[in-house]
């Protein structure tokens, strides 16, 4: 290695192989109870439909077991560890208290379809995170049914396309801008709505001129991130609002970056009728290794009666219950209500905050952001001047001279011992580092990154070849991603173990 | 880099015989990386000059091929398939499909071998 | 005011705004113009003390049926979660990791779902599967519009017993991306009637979508239905809502796409979510098929790892053109998916689905002494359907009086069925508690039945 790293240290990790290769007849994890009614006659009772053998599933006992996902986890990086900047991500700390009261046993255990009578607990937790999330996003009314950011977004279309069908054109196309996440377009494309591209200025913010130039009756909304992909707040949001309006369309904002507005600003109140948030985000629910989300969609007015059923109502006895019959909603999108446990966790982190702890989680996560650009600008090229707010964008054009890419400069910082920021996102900075600290970070931890990037530009300098084989210190390094691709190894098989 | 003067070629860096086989060129592999993956149309597919006929990716990528001219395909290069590096290994050689061409007129707009040597090295000026 | 999850001191911020250069961290939101800047405290609950926290939660779980015991089912199953699911997805390297793009860092994730692919792939008879979906309903949903891509055909044919939620969801993707579905009723045994599904089953069919073991409980003959759709070049897909059904019944080896909800696999019914849909398919349509895939490939020096490969499939590249806009899934809950099937295993899966099937049938022989067990020509797994003379609503209502939870009423899903509940049994069902509600339903019968009944309350 070129520089001694402070952060991390090699360290010896145990091997493991897959779980069936330990697997043997006769190894068992699990134990049942006697049973206490009459045993069946399974081949009487199913008939052909009988499963007689259950192929390779494997048979291990329960050390192996503990061992096995230990060991696995010991190859992860992770938030308890230590900062991950990528950008638009907000990975933030995941309080333990929230795990806690997501398994206390009549939320853990609650059916949803039991009675209203024995759901007051799930619906008011429904309730009240419903109303912090409407306060803060400064919108009318909501709904939480989605599972995820990228679903939010198909809700957020269907509820944009159900107002322009109400008032008699549904419309064709949905302006995206080009520095918008690739769900924006994927999902306009869901709803079958055309998507047409919008450019960006030379501030990195949308060009408003443009905009007036492609806003016409044809077009049923435009989605905006603000702050934008590059960290950059939208300083003419009521122009653009306004443009849209003018014309009957609608501002669709994508929440994504809402760690940079909470307790400062309202969506709201600058414009927007529909918008989503991403609880794993902004509200701490954890990201699991790329999952349970929960995506809200909240609305103005304009929009409610179109929200997904059942929606949560007070009766008149004061009790809470759902209310089904919504003529004019787009249907479901998922059974069920939507994943009520990370609305668990998402409350409780709200508790926990209280507004002036939101806030001030605000101002910490832009300050850190900025804080970084501090310390390496100069050091990586940074393509717009305009002000960050929670995440920064550089680019890796002065690096680029000497042949080393974004990519390679992200494998290199794996060896500081930090997970990668975000590389060749978003698509309008050729060769981006997108770097989002949050507010979890201690400064501690923000000047270890500044100097390991400072460090690794330096090594560029000195030894781009270096860098270019980067990671040296993980336990695997550079995976064949092409061999992956060309001949998919989608599962194991006994032939070949 | 001399490009074979047997075929013409495309700004979007394909290249078509005159009998009507279509490939992409050497300097279109190298852009793009290793290729995984071809998508092509099936035989008796029309496909329409300057519009998208099938894709190829590589690990991180996927780019539209583009047709140099209107036509009908007649054969598809099954052997990409399975063996998609082909084209990274000979692009010129692995060709892609063949059409049954529909107006040789269009075949003038194309770009020669040295105009299309030209267009590459001052697209990689910029 | 202290914040516990903001590790900055005030020293540490007055350092950094130094080292910025500005004075106060409010010049950092002045691009935020003037007349949205938020001057006021957010009208949120008061900042509460960790055991405030608590006690908050715990109330609301007392005022949500804590202690009950439940008969339902329809979708959302009540199993035994072993102890080493939570030990384990909770430890921080994998509650509070990332989505594995970044392979080195993240190989515990990978080879976790590499094994997920290669259990659910064993279990639903499919050759391969991904790493989840949200849930079963937006992964039938899904797995349709996967259907119309490979075939380029335009509608679907669903069944009716497929679960009614699902089928709503269904028609809300299906409007937008204008796919006509077409509905084939159930016969007298429960399952989807044949000679209807034929007749609905045409040349622009994409796919034919059902349930098996169905909403009523009751086991389709996939073969049959399988001939049918591929006659006509259709695809089948079929959806499996009670995954522990996998144990004991044969699965769809004759379907094209499995689209599954994994949650019965160790998955806290949590009030509705977040829960586990995956979807599985053969190898030649891998291409067309959402979510995220793990792929086991070697690195520079040969060794043996794991990467997230075919990601041309998804939003990050292919944005407008992608299989589906798909991003965050349910990978945690997938963890615990695969914990529970690593758990019991080859033989553990097949004497717990044994036990269920047990308890089940049990019940419906009691439940049939006093009332009429519906849909009794076909087999069935956990579930069944009672018709009773009294309206479920009310019965139900009495059984709360005794802390238990009785069947789902079916009339505003299948209004022919006049006073039905589907009531499910698990491997956690006791028989006292069978006895109890079968007793409770019995005297409920009885007494309607018998001249002097008077007219209960009902309640919702």
């Amino acid at each position: 290695m070129k520089h001694i790293t402070r952060k991390a240290t090699r360290h010896i990790s145990q091997n493991e192989g897959l779980i069936f290769e330990k697997s043997s007849p006769g190894k068992a994890a699990w134990k049942l109870p006697p049973l206490d009614v009459p045993e069946v006659d399974t081949a009487k009772l199913l008939g052909k439909q009988e499963r007689k053998d259950l192929g390779d599933m494997p048979e291990v006992s329960e050390i192996e077991i503990i061992r096995h996902f230990t060991r696995l986890s010991t190859w992860n990086y992770a938030i308890d560890l230590g900062m991950y900047p990528l950008g638009s991500c907000t990975m933030k700390y995941n309080p333990r208290v929230n795990e806690f009261v997501a398994r206390v046993e009549g939320l853990a255990n609650g059916h949803p379809y039991q009675a209203e009578k024995i759901s007051q607990g799930a619906l008011r937790i429904i309730k009240t995170l419903s109303d912090c999330l409407l306060e803060i996003t400064g919108m009318d009314a909501i709904t939480l049914q989605p599972a995820a950011g990228a679903h939010g977004e198909l809700t957020g279309l269907l509820l944009v396309r159900a107002y322009h069908q109400s008032k008699g054109n549904a419309r064709k196309k949905i302006l995206i801008p080009d520095s918008a996440h690739g769900t924006n377009p994927a999902t306009a494309a869901t709803v079958g709505y055309a998507v047409e591209n919008l450019k960006s200025n030379d501030r990195g913010m949308v060009d408003v001129a443009a905009l007036a130039a492609q806003m016409n009756e044809d077009v049923a909304a435009l989605m905006v991130t603000n702050p934008n992909t590059l960290g950059v707040f939208e300083q003419e949001i009521h122009k653009i609002a306004g443009l849209m309006h003018d014309k009957g369309g609608l501002l669709y904002m994508d929440g994504a970056n809402m760690n940079a507005l909470v307790a400062k600003t309202r969506p709201g109140d600058f414009g927007v009728d529909v918008m989503h948030l991403n609880l794993h985000k902004t509200f701490s629910t954890p990201h699991g290794g790329g999952g349970p989300g929960s995506g809200p969609v909240a609305v103005k007015k304009i929009l409610e009666p179109f929200l997904p059923t059942p929606v949560v109502i007070t009766k008149s006895d004061g009790t809470l219950g759902f209310e089904y019959s919504r003529p004019q909603s787009v249907g479901r999108v998922r059974a069920f209500y939507g994943n009520f446990g990370m609305f668990i966790r998402a409350l409780a982190y709200i508790f926990a905050n209280g507004p002036d702890g939101l806030r001030q989680t605000t101002e910490d996560a832009v300050l850190n952001a900025n804080y970084i650009r501090k310390g390496l600008e100069g050091i990586y090229d940074l393509p717009y001047s305009t002000p960050s707010m929670h995440e920064v964008v550089f680019s890796d054009k002065l690096q680029s001279k000497k042949g080393v890419k974004t990519m390679d400069l992200a494998k290199r910082l794996i060896d500081y011992g930090f997970h990668p920021y975000t590389t060749a996102f978003p698509l309008i900075v050729a060769g981006a580092l997108m770097i989002e600290p949050t507010e979890s970070e201690p400064k501690e931890e923000l000047d270890l990154f500044i100097e390991a990037m400072k460090s690794i530009a330096e090594e560029v300098e000195e030894d781009p070849q270096f860098v270019l084989d980067a990671p040296h210190n993980t336990r695997i390094s550079r995976l064949d991603e092409t061999a992956a691709a060309r001949k998919p190894v989608l599962r194991w098989k006994p032939e070949t173990a | 880099m001399p490009y074979p003067t047997d075929r013409k070629y495309t700004k979007e860096h394909e290249w078509i015989t005159a009998d009507g086989t279509i490939g992409i060129t050497t300097h279109a592999q190298d852009s793009l990386g290793d290729i995984v993956f071809v998508e092509l149309p099936k035989v008796g597919t029309e496909i329409t000059v300057g519009k998208p006929f099938g894709t190829v990716e590589s690990v991180k990528a996927v780019s539209d091929l583009f047709a140099p001219v209107s036509g009908t395909v007649t054969t598809v290069n099954e052997a990409l398939a399975t063996a998609p590096e082909q084209v990274n290994k000979d692009a010129h050689a692995a060709w892609m499909v063949k059409i049954k061409v529909k107006d040789p007129a269009e075949m003038n707009s194309l770009l020669s071998a040295s105009d299309y040597d030209k267009f590459v090295s001052e697209e990689a000026g910029h | 005011m202290t914040m516990r999850y903001l590790p900055k001191s005030p020293a540490d911020r007055a350092a950094m705004l130094q080292a910025i250069g500005i004075r106060s961290v409010d010049d950092l939101f002045s691009p935020i113009p003037a007349e949205y800047r938020l001057t006021r405290d957010l009208a949120v609950p008061r900042q509460m003390a960790e055991s405030e926290i608590v006690d908050w939660f715990k109330q609301r779980a007392k005022e949500n049926g804590e202690g009950y015991t439940s008969f339902l089912g329809a979708g959302a199953y009540f199993h035994y979660r072993p102890v080493v699911i939570d030990a384990l997805v909770q430890r921080g390297e994998f509650l509070t990791s990332y989505t594995p793009y970044q392979a080195e860092f993240a190989q515990g994730t990978l080879q976790a779902i590499f094994e997920f692919q290669t259990m659910i792939s064993e279990l639903t008879g499919m050759e391969l599967a991904n790493a989840s979906m949200y849930d079963g309903s937006t992964g039938a949903a899904e797995a349709v519009m996967m259907a119309v891509r490979i075939t380029g055909r335009q509608s679907a044919v669903i069944a009716r017993n497929l679960h009614p939620e699902y089928r709503e969801v269904l028609n809300t993707y299906a409007t937008h991306q204008a796919i006509p579905l077409k509905t084939v009723p159930f016969t007298d045994a429960g399952q989807i009637d044949l000679k209807e599904l034929e007749k609905a089953v045409s040349d622009d069919t994409a796919c034919v979508l059902i349930q098996s073991p169905n909403f009523f409980g009751t086991i389709e003959d996939v073969e049959a239905i399988a001939e049918i759709a591929h006659k006509r070049g259709a695809l089948l897909i079929v959806s499996i809502a009670e995954a522990v059904s996998l144990g004991i019944v044969e699965p769809p080896r004759t379907a094209d796409i499995v689209a599954m909800e994994a949650q019965s696999f160790g998955v806290p019914l949590g009030f509705g979510g977040p829960y586990c849909g995956v979807l599985a398919t053969k190898e030649k349509f891998v291409r067309q098929m959402p979510g995220r895939l793990a792929g086991q490939t070697v690195d520079k020096n040969g060794k043996r790892g794991f990467v997230l490969t075919l990601a041309t499939r998804e939003q990050h590249i292919r944005r407008e053109k992608a299989t589906s806009n798909i991003c965050t899934n349910q990978a945690l809950v997938a963890l615990m998916v695969n914990i529970f099937m690593t758990v019991y295993g080859k033989i553990g899966l097949r004497e717990l689905a044994k036990q269920n099937l047990a308890k089940a049938a049990y019940a419906a022989d009691q439940f049939s002494k006093h009332a009429k067990v519906r849909f009794t020509g076909a087999p069935r797994f956990n579930e069944f359907v009672v018709q009773t003379s009294e309206d479920p609503y009310a019965i139900n209502s009495r059984l709360l009086g005794h802390k238990i939870v009785g069947g789902l009423p079916l009339k505003k899903f299948y209004p022919e069925l006049g006073h039905a509940a589907l009531w499910c049994c698990t491997e956690l069902t006791t028989r006292s508690m069978i006895d109890t509600a079968v007793g409770l339903v019995a005297e409920s019968e009885r007494s309607v039945l018998s001249k002097d009944a008077e007219p209960e309350e009902v309640t919702r």
